[in-house]
């Protein structure tokens, strides 16, 4: 097994378990901040467009954490300087 | 496969590029201020204004009201530099229902050189607001030992900024190009309509973020109002 095979090995197992793992607790506590956002809506349907809003926000607060491993799955799968480094150093 | 617009070179002379992220933000700005200026051009008094500036205003005192929803006392002072984000952010991402428009906010250049804005900024308005030495002391908040974590916060947010609407562009256009190998009929379109939908959210939470951090900067007592307020409501609630 060469340098670049190890490379791609390595990258792909990595990819997987960085989007699997990575989308675990986001999902957990996207659906603890929906549920209880449901829960202040039935208490409270005055407050529904401040809580909406903030709900929102949160969400988006926490979906961000799932996006920076898909971030680093497409760097590892698409543009991975390794890879590119030893691709460049073979082909000179 | 390419992760964002900067991959795709129009015209290149040495060293001098021209992607289509430029190409595109070029566009948007042609587009946002040659409108506004024809809209404004001819503003009334009148009970009866144009359609335009009907939309206009809509969009401006929607903005102003988002800002003072923030807690913020003057949104006046601030709405030219978060408005302007929030625009164009949002009109960027709306474009994408144009054939053969490449979102440059999917493109880190953008989404970093917009997160800088945000990260000058907010010393620009603190300062202003309270003074340096007011605004300095706010980074020794709860104990001088905090420094180093206060200005860690300061850098990491900044880049959280950035990349959290580039990996929501980038993702979104990702995902269609490869639905578009799996399935190219109908399943592409659904995606692209959840994907303004995140880009409108995307551009919302932009604007409140880089209000909230301008907010932070700028109110007196921020250590101790907030908690004063919960702690009010609180009491009211179980009474």
């Amino acid at each position: 097994m060469n340098e670049l095979t190890l490379i791609a090995v390595v990258s792909i197992i990595t990819g997987g378990i960085t989007i699997g793992f990575g989308a675990i607790g986001p999902a957990f506590a996207e659906g603890r901040a929906v549920a209880s956002a449901l829960a202040a809506l039935a208490q409270q349907p005055d407050a529904s467009s401040t809580i909406t809003r903030t709900l929102f926000v949160g969400l988006a607060m926490i979906e961000s954490t799932a996006i920076y491993c898909f971030v680093v799955t497409m760097i590892l799968l698409f543009s991975n300087p390794f890879w590119n480094y030893f691709v460049d150093l073979s082909g000179a | 496969m390419h992760l964002s617009p900067d991959d795709i070179v129009f015209w290149q002379y040495d060293f001098v590029k021209l992607n289509a992220t430029i190409v595109f933000t070029w566009l948007l700005i042609l587009v946002l201020t040659v409108g506004s200026r024809l809209i404004t051009r001819s503003l009334t008094n009148e009970l009866q204004g144009s359609r335009w500036q009907n939309a206009l205003e809509i969009i401006v005192l929607g903005i102003e009201k988002q800002i003072a929803n923030i807690g913020m006392v003057s949104p006046r002072r601030y709405i030219v530099f978060l408005g302007s984000l929030l625009l164009f952010v949002g009109i960027a991402n709306l474009f994408t229902i144009f054939p053969g428009y490449e979102p440059p906010t999917g493109s880190l250049s953008t989404t970093i050189a917009l997160a800088l804005c945000v990260f000058v900024a907010v010393p620009y308005f603190g300062i202003k607001q309270k003074g340096i030495k007011g605004y300095f002391a706010s980074y020794l908040q709860p104990t001088a030992l905090m420094l180093p974590f206060n200005i860690i916060g300061e850098l990491s947010r900044t880049f959280a900024l950035a990349v959290r609407l580039f990996g929501n562009i980038m993702s979104g256009s990702m995902i269609i190009a490869i639905l578009l190998l799996i399935s190219p009929l109908l399943f592409p379109i659904v995606m692209t309509v959840l994907g303004l939908l995140t880009g409108m959210v995307q551009a919302y939470i932009f604007f409140v973020l880089a209000s909230v951090y301008i907010a932070a900067a700028t109110s007196v007592s921020a250590a101790k109002l907030p908690l004063q307020t919960i702690n009010g409501s609180d009491n009211k609630h179980r009474k």
